[in-house]
């Protein structure tokens, strides 16, 4: 099971700055995002920063985390070299992140 | 107890006009909200203004104002706008001139300006290059305080039918008509912290009514082609409803809603702004009808009394070329391609600052790893920020001499030079930022 299956995100830019807001559909999935999700996977998953780069938020009314990611956008929008250069797609790419066995129901774990 | 209702006619400088013209028309709206600069886009104007004095602002800004100025005028709808960019005065005043044409005498417009601190940055040191911004010498080609809302409430205060600033907080554009219509108090954090949260909620107009949001499949959006903008019904305590008008495409969801709530926001408990620290970590969103979210629950602190600077800055040339291959082996061959444009650009090593190559639909959004099968085609894409404008041209030649000189199969070269304009930031004392509103009405012209 891929993060793109029990949850939505949006990809925002300040600077060099990515934030990354995780949501989930269900509230039964709140507690598995919570816990699997951690700034350590994260950056494991895109491996060009470290977990220290990354300050996590929680908002557990809405189900939500928030990512803050330092250094992530080659520079920031104005002089970055890429194609995506607000880091608009980076959102999709959080959520192919594996969150674990297609074979466990998301409510079951 | 009286509800204002804000509209969000544009989310970004090239915003579509159509939707903004359906809320001026149909949305029975005390006020319709421009928001049309983005992070670069000040410095871009400043350079416009540099070469024509009379420039400097909004490039659709007739445009949006012949659009909708009719209908507001007639409809009691006052219009906030950012789209003076670097020169509010002269945006001001092709407006006037667009009203007089119109025939929409009476109407008065303000412009707002102060945000201009080109003057007194030189001793701040910037937080991207550690230097004092005096550092950049000739380089340096603007620099512009987010101010808050003094200035914008002074114009609606006056009367002002249409107020135009350059660079303000963007939330600041909707909080300044609710202080003004309700009169909270300048201490007042926790309702200033809620119409804060409006604001950032309706600044990117589409982005919460389905743009930014539809994934076939997984987040359905209806009629995303026709997506209408956002409006807001706020009451005086700030509390406020987030909805679309009848018949526009797209929609109003929880999800839509929590989504652009975080849009670029960091720590969601102290989202800093001009004239305070608006607090979202409390939030709740409920939906109450058909497209239409109930926000309630934000909160807010007292402001920093320092304002971020953007200081914009000449920073080298950008050079880019791209070229497509496609069927089998097609990834080796673009690989091959990068390799020989690299190879053939050492010449200018020295003035190549910085380069990267990449196969779109490969890795150039993130240099990924894991394989997923061979794609039917790629894209090769060679960009480098260089030093000069002749070494930004080579790249695109070198991109554009693999057609003969290349891998097998290339085809469809584009390439592209632009001037970087660069923006760093810092803070300034708040108190050494004033702004300063001037109004005029459109007069019968007198032959």
């Amino acid at each position: 099971m891929r993060l793109y299956d029990i949850a939505h995100a949006r990809t925002g830019d300040k600077g060099d700055i990515s934030n990354i807001s995780v949501i989930a559909y269900d509230p039964v999935d709140w507690p598995l995002i919570r816990d699997i999700v951690t700034p350590e996977r994260v950056a494991a998953h895109f491996g060009t920063f470290d977990a220290t780069d990354i300050t996590r938020f929680e908002l557990p009314q809405l189900q939500a985390l928030n990512f803050v990611i330092r250094g992530a956008l080659a520079g920031g929008v104005t002089r970055s070299l890429a194609l995506d250069a607000h880091g608009k797609c980076l959102a999709s790419v959080l959520l192919e992140l594996e969150v674990g066995s297609d074979d466990i129901a998301p409510s079951c774990v | 107890m009286k509800v204002l209702r804000m509209g969000a006619g544009a989310g970004f400088q090239g915003d579509r006009i159509a939707p903004a013209v359906d809320l001026a028309e149909r949305g029975k709206l005390d006020y319709l909200i421009f928001e049309c600069l983005g992070e670069r886009t000040i410095a871009n104007a400043q350079q416009a203004r540099s070469a024509d004095p009379s420039n400097g602002y909004d490039p659709l800004l007739e445009r949006r104002m012949r659009a909708v100025l009719p209908a507001c005028a007639r409809n009691g709808t006052r219009i906030v706008t950012n789209m003076g960019a670097a020169n509010p005065a002269a945006a001001a005043e092709r407006t006037l001139a667009v009203a007089r044409e119109l025939g929409l005498f009476g109407l008065k417009v303000a412009a707002v300006t102060g945000d201009d601190v080109l003057d007194r940055i030189g001793g701040f040191v910037l937080d991207e290059t550690g230097s004092p911004a005096a550092a950049l010498g000739d380089r340096l080609v603007s620099a512009n305080a987010y101010i808050g809302i003094d200035g914008l409430v002074a114009a609606l205060d006056a009367g002002a039918d249409v107020v135009i600033c350059g660079r303000a907080s963007d939330p600041s554009l909707f909080l300044a008509p609710l202080v003004h219509e309700f009169g909270w108090a300048r201490d007042d954090w926790t309702r200033l912290g809620r119409g804060i949260l409006v604001g950032h909620l309706l600044e990117c107009a589409a982005q919460i009514t389905g743009g930014y949001f539809a994934d076939p499949g997984k987040k359905d959006v209806p009629d995303l082609a026709n997506v209408g903008h956002p409006l807001a019904e706020v009451n005086s305590d700030g509390d406020a409803v987030i909805t679309k008008l009848e018949g526009t495409g797209g929609l109003v969801s929880r999800a839509t809603c929590i989504e652009q709530m975080l849009y670029e926001i960091h720590d969601p408990a102290r989202y800093l702004q001009p004239d305070v620290v608006a607090d979202f970590s409390n939030v709740q969103f409920e939906e109450v009808g058909q497209d239409r979210v109930a926000v309630t629950g934000a909160a807010g602190t007292p402001a920093t009394g320092l304002l971020k600077v953007s200081v914009g800055y000449r920073d080298g040339w950008f050079g880019e070329g791209q070229i497509s291959y496609a069927g089998a082996n097609c990834v080796e061959r673009g690989n091959l391609a990068i390799t020989l444009v690299r190879e053939r650009l050492a010449r200018f090593s020295g003035s190549i600052l910085d380069e990267r190559g990449e196969l779109v639909g490969v890795n150039s959004v993130w240099p990924s790893t894991t394989g997923r099968g061979d794609p039917a085609e790629v894209r090769m894409r060679y960009a480098a920020r260089c030093l000069d404008l002749h070494t930004a041209q080579a790249i695109g030649e070198e991109v554009e001499g693999l057609y003969l000189a290349g891998p097998a199969g290339g085809g469809g070269v584009t390439r592209s030079t632009r001037e970087v304009l660069a923006i760093a930031s810092t803070l300034m004392p708040a108190d050494s930022v004033a702004a300063t509103c001037a109004m005029k009405e459109v007069q019968h012209e007198t032959v």
